[in-house]
C-alpha cells in the first residue's frame, strides 16, 4: 500500500517537488548570506536608544529602523524629499550601503511558493508541500520495512545502484525534508484560511499623549531599556505632529513610546500563538536560524536525485514484469507458478520456468502469491518462487499470502515445490520461503521436491534446480536466466603469480588490464585502450568461460583506481572456469562483467577492522589493506597450507606492515609440523579480539564455506562473555561474509 | 494575457454625515516601476494637519498586512467599519488604479487632503507616499508620489 502511494504521488508530483525543493535550497542560502553581512553586538551591549541616537546623527529624517531576522539593521529615511533605505552599522550608525532586496532571491521565492503565478500557484505549492509530507511518511514506512523494522533504521543498508542511492539519501535527508514539508504545509494552510491565523494584537493608539517638547531619541527611557537584539522595528513619529508617538515592536510585543516622557504606552505582549507562528516561519525559511536553513536546504538538494532515482526504480520494477506471459486461467491451468517479489526480479526467473513448461505442453498460470485462488481445480503442480524481504519478512507481492492460504482448498493430486531467493550473508536467509514451504506442507499438500534456495540470484543454482526438478516431474527443463545486466567487457592478462603447485592446491594471482584492440584498429592513433569499468575491492567479477553461458564469480582484490583488475583464483578439480583462468597466458583475453557487492566493505571511521580469510579468500582482504590510506587499525588473520608454497601476497603484506596500512598479521599453516588453522589463531587471540569487538571493531570474513562456518563458531564462542553473538553483529553490519 | 496597463474602474459612494452637495470624483493612481510584488495602498482623507478623517479605498486583500499602511492604520485604528466594502486587490507596478466616488463639496478648498500610504512585501513602508490637497483648481493636475506611486490625479 505504502509503495503504491509513494510511487504514484512521487511520479505525479515529481516535477513540482523538484522545483519547490531546488528553489527552496537556493533560498536557504539567503539567511546565511545576510547573517554574514551583519554586525551583531553582544546581548546588552547596545540599546535601541543608543542605536536610534547614532542613526539620527547620520540620517536626520529617519522614518523607521528595522532589525531583520538576520541581525541586519535597515534605516528608512527621507533625504530632500526622496525616500531611501540603507543598511547601517549598529555600532556607529553609519550607512554601509543601500538596502535592496536581491531581485534574484525575490524571483526564486516567487517560484518556490507560487510557481511564478498568483493564488493558483500558491495553492499548487501548498499541495506540493502536502505531497512531500506524504512522500516522507510513506518513504519512512518503506525504509523501515526494508531495514527490518523501525529499530533497524539506522543500521547499514543493503542493495545496489539506484535503490541504494535512493534509500541512503532519503534516510539522510528525511528529517530536513519532513521539517520543510510540514512547516510549508502549515504556512499554506494559514494562507488559505485552513489553519487559524495568529491574532495580531495591535495595541490601541494611546489616548493620552503628553504632547510636550520631544526629547532626543537616545534619551527615551523605554528605548534605553530595550536591547537592540530584541528589536523588530521602531517607527518614528511624524515630525510635524506634536501628538504623534514612536511605535516600537520587539520580540516581546509592541507598543508606543511618548516622544517627550519616553514612557512605554499601551504595550501588548506577543501572544503565544503568534510566537509559535513566528517559530514555524523561522523553521521553514531559516530566517534568524541560518545554520538550520543551510541544513534543511542541503536536505532539499537531495530531492532531484531522489526524484530521478525513484523514477528509475519504478521503471525498472515495471519493466521487470513481463505482461506478455501467456497465462492459462484458474479453472484449466495444470501448472501454477506463484511469485513473491519485492522489485519483480524473481519474475525474471519465473518467466523462464513458465516458458519452458508451456513449451513442454502444459497450461501454465503465473501470478502474484497474493493472488492465490481458493482452489486450482485442474492443477497438478504448484511452484512457489519467492524472495524474502527485510528481516525475514514477505516481499510486497506476497504479504497477504499466508492469510489467503487459510481459505485454500486442496484438490486431489496437487503437489508443490518452493524455490527461495536470498542472500546467504544474512541471518534470515530465505526465511519466508522456508515458512511458505512449511505452511504448504502443513495444510496437507504433497512435496514434489524439498525447498531449494538460490543465493544472490545465482544463475548456476537456478539451472541446477531445474535439472533436479526435471527428473522429478519428467519434463525436460533447461532453466537459463542471468538477471545480471550483460554489459560485458574484455580484459587482457597482464601478468600472473602462481602458488601452491607443490602442495596440490594451485592458486594464482591474475592481473588483468583493459583489452587492447587488435587488427587494423591497433594501428589507429587512438588505438589506446578502453578504460576499465568502475569497481572496488570486494566487488565481484563475473567471468564467462568460452563456450559457456553461465558466469562464475570471483572477488576483486583491487579497485579500478589501481589501474588494473586483480583476482586470486584457486584451481578447482574439474572446474571449467578456474581451469580456463589457470591456463591463461599473458596477453590472452577474457570476457566478464562487474557485479557490485557494496555490502562487503570495511566500514568508514576509525574502528579496528579484523580481516579473516583462508586460501584464495585473501584477495579482497588484500585489496582492502591496499586501500587503507587512512591507516585505520587493520588486522589480518589468514590461513594457508605451507609458507614455502602458497603464502599469497607475502611481499605485499610485508610492505603494508612497514607503511602501517596493516597493523597486525597472524598466519596459520595447515601443512607444517605445528599444523594450525586460522580458527586456532583466533581462539589464541580471543582476549585481544574481544577487546577490539567491544570497542566497535568490524569483522570481514572471506573464503570457502567450511572455513567461514568454523570461524563463525569460534567467534561465537569468544563473544559469549560480551553477551552478544555473530548474528547480532551481522545485524549491526559488523560481521560481513563473502563465502563461496 | 495581461495588459501592461490594467485599469480598474470602481464606483463607490462615500457617505459623509452632512451629505449636502456631492460631486463625482475620479481618483487615478499610476504606480511606478519599482522592483517588487503588488503594492498595498490606503487612500484616505485628512485635514490640513494630517489628522485622519475617513477611508476612501484600500488596495490589498490580506488584513494582516494593513498595519504596514502606517499613518492610515494609526488614524483609522484599523477599524473594519471604516473600510468595509472599500477594498480591492493590490496594485502591481506599472498599473493604474482608478476609483470613482462621490465627495461632499465642503471637502474642497477647506484644507482637506487625500493621502496615500503604500507598502510592498520585503520593501519599505511609505507613509504619505502621496499628499494631495483637495482644491478646485488642483483637479486634473498630477501630483508625484515619493514611493511606489508614480503620480496621483483627481478629476471631476
Amino acid at each position: 500500500m505504502w509503495r503504491t502511494v509513494h510511487s504514484i504521488a512521487g511520479l505525479l508530483a515529481a516535477v513540482l517537488l523538484i522545483t519547490v525543493a531546488t528553489s527552496g535550497a537556493i533560498l536557504s542560502v539567503s539567511p546565511a548570506l545576510d547573517r554574514s553581512g551583519a554586525t551583531i553586538p553582544a546581548q546588552g551591549a547596545v540599546s535601541v536608544a543608543q542605536l536610534a541616537g547614532r542613526v539620527v546623527n547620520h540620517y536626520p529624517q529617519t522614518e523607521q529602523i528595522k532589525r531583520l531576522p538576520s541581525g541586519v539593521i535597515v534605516v528608512y529615511y527621507v533625504n530632500d524629499g526622496t525616500p531611501g533605505a540603507d543598511r547601517v552599522d549598529p555600532l556607529t550608525g553609519l550607512g554601509v550601503g543601500s538596502y535592496q532586496p536581491s531581485p534574484l532571491f525575490r524571483w526564486v521565492k516567487d517560484l518556490h511558493r507560487a510557481f511564478l503565478r498568483d493564488d493558483g500557484g500558491r495553492l499548487l505549492a501548498g499541495l506540493t508541500a502536502a505531497v512531500m509530507v506524504l512522500m516522507c511518511l510513506s518513504g519512512a514506512f518503506l525504509l523501515a520495512r526494508r531495514s527490518g523494522g523501525w529499530r533497524s533504521l539506522l543500521k547499514p543498508l543493503t542493495g545496489t545502484g539506484d535503490q541504494r542511492v535512493h534509500s541512503e539519501l532519503a534516510r539522510l535527508a528525511i528529517i530536513g525534508l519532513l521539517l520543510s514539508a510540514l512547516t510549508g504545509t502549515y504556512l499554506s494552510a494559514v494562507r488559505f484560511g485552513l489553519a487559524p491565523e495568529p491574532m495580531s494584537n495591535e495595541p490601541a493608539y494611546p489616548a493620552e499623549v503628553t504632547g510636550g517638547t520631544p526629547a532626543t531619541v537616545s534619551s527615551l527611557k523605554a528605548l534605553r531599556e530595550t536591547d537592540l537584539n530584541s528589536l523588530h522595528e521602531l517607527v518614528f513619529p511624524y515630525p510635524h505632529d506634536p501628538l504623534d508617538v514612536y511605535s516600537l515592536s520587539t520580540r516581546q510585543g509592541s507598543g508606543f513610546v511618548d516622544p517627550s516622557t519616553g514612557e512605554l504606552l499601551e504595550f501588548e505582549a506577543t501572544t503565544s500563538h503568534s510566537r509559535l507562528h513566528g517559530l514555524i516561519l523561522s523553521l521553514h525559511t531559516g530566517e534568524g536560524l541560518w545554520w538550520l536553513g543551510l541544513l534543511v536546504g542541503a536536505s532539499s538538494l537531495t530531492v532531484p536525485v531522489l526524484g530521478i532515482s525513484g523514477t528509475c526504480i519504478w521503471w525498472h520494477r515495471r519493466s521487470s514484469v513481463d505482461r506478455s506471459l501467456n497465462n492459462a486461467d484458474i479453472a484449466t491451468a495444470d501448472t501454477v507458478i506463484l511469485v513473491g517479489s519485492e522489485h519483480n526480479t524473481t519474475y525474471g526467473f519465473a518467466r523462464v520456468l513458465h516458458e519452458q513448461m508451456v513449451a513442454a505442453g502444459r497450461r501454465v498460470l503465473t501470478a502474484d502469491m497474493n493472488d492465490l485462488a481458493q482452489a486450482y481445480p485442474s492443477a497438478s503442480m504448484l511452484f512457489v518462487l519467492t524472495a524474502t524481504y527485510g528481516d525475514g519478512g514477505p516481499p510486497a507481492s506476497a504479504d497477504s499470502f499466508m492469510l489467503k492460504l487459510n481459505h485454500f482448498h486442496i484438490t486431489h493430486g496437487l503437489s508443490f515445490a518452493v524455490l527461495g531467493f536470498g542472500d546467504r550473508q544474512y541471518a534470515n536467509y530465505c526465511r519466508f520461503a522456508v515458512e511458505v514451504d512449511e505452511a504448504l506442507g502443513r495444510i496437507g499438500l504433497e512435496r514434489l521436491d524439498e525447498a531449494a534456495f538460490i543465493d544472490r540470484q545465482s544463475s548456476r543454482m537456478f539451472n541446477d534446480w531445474g535439472h533436479r526438478l526435471a527428473k522429478r516431474i519428467n519434463v525436460p527443463l533447461s532453466l537459463v536466466h542471468d538477471p545480471v545486466p550483460s554489459t560485458r567487457f574484455k580484459l587482457e592478462l597482464l601478468d600472473r603469480a602462481d602458488f601452491g603447485a607443490q602442495i596440490n592446491a594451485p592458486t594464482s594471482i591474475l592481473r588483468f588490464g583493459p583489452a587492447r584492440k587488435t587488427g587494423m584498429a591497433s594501428y589507429l592513433p587512438w588505438r589506446g585502450v578502453r578504460p576499465l569499468p568502475e569497481f572496488e575491492a570486494g566487488d565481484l567479477i563475473g567471468v564467462i568461460p568460452p563456450g559457456d553461458e553461465t558466469a562464475r564469480y570471483y572477488s576483486l582484490a583491487c579497485s579500478s583506481t589501481d589501474g588494473l583488475l586483480e583476482i586470486c583464483v584457486r584451481k578447482q578439480p574439474g572446474g571449467v572456469c578456474s581451469g580456463f583462468l589457470h591456463n591463461l597466458k599473458t596477453g590472452e583475453q577474457i570476457q566478464g562483467f562487474i557485479q557490485p557487492n557494496p555490502d562487503f566493505r570495511p566500514a568508514p571511521g576509525g574502528h579496528p577492522i579484523i580481516l579473516i580469510g583462508a586460501g584464495a579468500g585473501i584477495g579482497p582482504l588484500a585489496g582492502f589493506i591496499r586501500k587503507n590510506n587512512a591507516r585505520n587499525p587493520m588486522f589480518l588473520y589468514w590461513g594457508g597450507r605451507n609458507p614455502q608454497s602458497d603464502f599469497l601476497y607475502q611481499p605485499e603484506l610485508d610492505r603494508y606492515l612497514d607503511d602501517s596500512r596493516l597493523t597486525g598479521l597472524t598466519t596459520a599453516f595447515s601443512r607444517t609440523d605445528n599444523r594450525a588453522y586460522v580458527q586456532d589463531r583466533i581462539t589464541e587471540d580471543a582476549p585481544t579480539l574481544r577487546d577490539m569487538i567491544e570497542k566497535g571493531a568490524q569483522i570481514l570474513v572471506c573464503g570457502e564455506r567450511e572455513m567461514a562456518t568454523g570461524v563463525r563458531q569460534v567467534i561465537d564462542d569468544l563473544l559469549v562473555p560480551l553477551g552478544t553473538s555473530v548474528d547480532t553483529l551481522k545485524r549491526e553490519g559488523r560481521y560481513l561474509e563473502d563465502v563461496y | 494575457m495581461k495588459h501592461p496597463l490594467l485599469t480598474l474602474v470602481l464606483t463607490v459612494v462615500l457617505a459623509f454625515p452632512a451629505l449636502a452637495l456631492a460631486r463625482e470624483v475620479t481618483l487615478t493612481t499610476q504606480m511606478a516601476n519599482y522592483r517588487g510584488d503588488g503594492a498595498y495602498l490606503a487612500l484616505y482623507l485628512t485635514d490640513s494637519n494630517g489628522v485622519y478623517k475617513g477611508t476612501l479605498w484600500i488596495a490589498g486583500g490580506k488584513r494582516k498586512y494593513y498595519e504596514h499602511l502606517r499613518d492610515w492604520a494609526r488614524g483609522s485604528r484599523m477599524n473594519p467599519a471604516d473600510y468595509d466594502g472599500l477594498t480591492g486587490a493590490s496594485v502591481t507596478r506599472g498599473r493604474t488604479l482608478r476609483i470613482t466616488l462621490d465627495l461632499d463639496d465642503s471637502l474642497f478648498d477647506s484644507g482637506h487632503e487625500i493621502r496615500i500610504d503604500s507598502a510592498v512585501e520585503d520593501l519599505r513602508d511609505n507613509r504619505s507616499d502621496v499628499v494631495a490637497p483637495l482644491t478646485t483648481e488642483g483637479a486634473g493636475i498630477p501630483i508625484s508620489g515619493r514611493g511606489y506611486v508614480q503620480s496621483f490625479t483627481y478629476e471631476f
